[in-house]
């Protein structure tokens, strides 16, 4: 497709702990809209039964790193969001 | 490998970061408490982001050991532990012991702020909950005191410093 209008990626969502409790998934695959942040996968997440539960600013990670909401998405992001922390 | 299922083994820890050059070695232990906020604990489960695991723990090991000749060694079990069972072991060598102790500090705290690991408490009252999360998993990033932003500006301060 040579398509000038909107393009989507897809991201791999994954949850851990109370928030995999809550939501009753480990992991789905978001198709969103580009341009598109880690607010916007959070919003998503949020729509789905159960993901009113997640607080208004969880912890996340983009491949690995810790990020903030406002971080640009790419395709095959793979994006955590992750309970309070309690190792150690 | 940060993170194991099997018992933490100090002796060997402490084996991969001694060295002649290196007379001052910091240990600390996290072991499994029996209570928490007035409750008994019977036991713990702990799980993780295991890969996040591995590589938030490799920058944190760099990040303490570019500060001087110190060599660290760091372990993380997951699974089901017992009262007294050691959770985590940090060991932390250097040629004089300020190293040592600031490394082996560094290591401990950091993980505890970054780290994906999370733990199940299993009380005697026949009770389990998540650790942190409320009954209901409702606290922020922000209220757990691990906002990114903060992350960010410790790790700025923390290489200012040296």
């Amino acid at each position: 497709m040579t398509g000038t209008a909107v393009s989507a990626i897809t991201v791999r969502v994954l949850l851990f702990a109370s928030y995999s409790d809550v939501l009753g998934l480990d992991s789905l695959d978001l198709t969103i809209e580009t341009p598109a942040t880690v607010a916007d996968a959070l919003n998503r997440v949020r729509s789905l039964p159960g993901g009113e539960r997640l607080p208004a600013k969880p912890l996340c990670a983009l491949n690995l790193r810790h990020v903030d909401a406002a971080t640009r998405l790419s395709d095959g992001d793979e994006l955590a969001i992750l309970p309070p922390l309690a190792g150690g | 490998m940060y993170l194991s299922e099997q018992p933490v083994d100090l002796t060997t820890l402490i084996a991969a970061v001694q060295s002649p050059e290196r007379g001052g070695i910091a240990c600390f232990l996290g072991t499994v408490r029996n209570h928490h906020r007035g409750r008994d604990v019977v036991r713990l489960e702990y799980s993780a982001y295991a890969p996040m695991v591995e590589a938030e723990c490799g920058r944190i090991v760099a990040e303490a050991e570019s500060r001087g000749n110190v060599a660290v060694s760091l372990r993380h079990r997951i699974g089901r532990l017992e009262v007294g069972d050691v959770a985590v072991a940090v060991v932390a060598a250097s040629a004089h012991r300020d190293e040592a102790f600031t490394a082996c500090r560094h290591v401990i705290e950091e993980l505890k702020r970054r780290v994906p690991i999370w733990k199940r408490e299993y009380f005697a009252d026949g009770t389990v909950e998540w650790v942190g999360s409320g009954a209901a998993g409702q606290a922020d990033s922000g209220t757990a005191g691990q906002r990114v932003s903060d992350l960010h500006l410790t790790g700025a301060l923390g290489r200012a410093t040296r």
